[in-house]
């Protein structure tokens, strides 16, 4: 899974103007020269900001993303289709941790993210407060959601920063697996019964707009995307990821034989590219601020198996200090 | 808020032969539990027959500061590689 950084622009500006411009000099001299910046190398901080929320924000998607899919795991239509499901399930919670680690590099402490994220500070990506109303959901989010996920982290993989790169690598090694077996669940239903069928053309209906906003606002309303492109920090700009995902997923849905929900949606043989139909941005700003359909039940769902893990956390501290006190007895 | 767990990195053995690598790290309240989640956490496709756990507080660093004065003198010694030396094409072997 996969978040668009969603904060504001911080005051950087006026941090830079006192930093040592010879350090700045040589720092974006290394970037602009594609190297990697290691947690231990000076970088500026509006550098190290940007990377904490973009991160942070990455790792809480990664973790809320669970919920969604959580809620049709007892419901799974067959045992290998529960188990195909637990396995993407613990890959979300596996890339959350790596990612969790890869902001800690920066000088943030897990239970200061952890914190953000249950207080309703942090931010997560927009598409986990959208519900998961039917199976064929299942199938159009492992599709469609991590498809996308996958288009925009792919590029990550080389991401100026060396630990968040080298977590992306992992991430994308493992993503691949969530996108097919999703396909394979709407190929089932679009090969069934007509009201299998229309349950996939549902899930496609409500899923498909979700998903383009996953790319962020457009390129001339995305204030940080300059600098952090600047800082080789993103590879490629929101709207040409976009695009790439839509010319990639129409002859997906073609050969499924579903219907992607934009009457606006067409080859343009001058461009290369099919055209596609207005966003509407207005839905995004306002998921962003919490107002999503579920933004509530997952927070709530999230702070629940915290609370209600504290006991897990608890045995394991006192495991550790009687382990202790026998050795030094 | 409650206080993080210590840090451990974790290192990989991929397989028989091959040297222990270090691929991230993990909070845990001690080693042991640490190897267990390391297990759940970087091990879930057979990526490897043995983990390694070390606190990440023991580690000790290079200064990357440092790294020109540290690793620079080695640049001027290219007599320690072998292509340094002018042998002839006659003589075999060597």
């Amino acid at each position: 899974m996969y978040t668009t950084e969603l904060g504001k622009t911080d005051g950087s500006l006026a941090q830079i103007s006192q930093e040592d411009p010879a350090l700045v000099e040589a720092f974006e001299a290394r970037v602009a020269a594609d190297e990697f910046i290691e947690p231990k190398d000076w970088m500026p901080e509006a550098y190290r900001r940007t990377l904490v929320r973009q991160i942070s924000q990455h790792a809480h998607s990664e973790i809320v993303g669970m919920l969604p899919e959580g809620n049709w795991l007892t419901r799974a239509p067959s045992l290998r289709r529960k188990a195909v499901l637990l396995a993407k399930i613990q890959d979300e919670a596996g890339h959350g941790l790596y990612l969790y680690c890869a902001a800690e590099t920066l000088g943030v402490s897990r239970a200061e993210m952890i914190d953000a994220l249950h207080t309703g500070r942090a931010k997560y990506s927009t598409i986990f407060n959208y519900p998961t109303l039917t199976w064929a959901d299942i199938g159009a989010i492992g599709w469609l959601v991590d498809g996308a996920a996958i288009m925009n982290q792919v590029p990550l993989q080389r991401t100026s920063y060396g630990p968040y790169a080298r977590a992306m690598v992992r991430v994308c090694k493992e993503e691949s697996f969530h996108q097919r077996q999703g396909y394979e669940i709407m190929m089932a239903m679009c090969a069934g019964t007509p009201d299998q069928k229309a349950m996939a053309q549902d899930a496609l209906d409500r899923w498909w707009w979700p998903s383009l906003m996953m790319f962020g606002p457009p390129d001339d309303n995305s204030p940080n995307s300059a600098q952090s492109m600047r800082w080789r920090i993103k590879r490629d700009s929101n709207d040409e990821l976009r695009q790439k995902f839509v010319d990639i997923t129409k002859p997906q849905a073609d050969h499924l034989g579903l219907e992607i929900p934009d009457k606006d949606l067409k080859w343009n043989e001058a461009r290369g590219h099919y055209d596609f139909g207005a966003i509407d941005w207005e839905e995004f700003y306002a998921v962003v601020r919490g107002e999503g359909p579920v933004a509530k039940e997952r927070m709530k769902a999230r702070r629940e198996a915290w609370e209600q893990g504290a006991w897990v956390r608890d045995a394991a501290d006192a495991h550790e200090a009687k382990q202790r006190a026998r050795a030094s007895a | 808020m409650s206080q993080d767990w210590p840090l451990w990195e974790v290192f990989i053995r991929t397989k028989g032969g091959l040297s222990h690598r270090h691929v991230g790290s993990v909070h845990a309240p001690d080693g042991e539990m640490a190897l267990r989640h390391a297990r759940d956490t970087y091990t879930r496709r057979l990526e490897g027959v043995s983990l390694w756990i070390a606190r990440s507080s023991d580690i000790v660093a290079s200064d990357p500061d440092q790294a020109g004065a540290l690793f620079e003198p080695a640049a001027d010694k290219i007599y320690r590689h072998p292509t340094f030396y002018d042998i002839p094409d006659v003589v075999r072997h060597i």
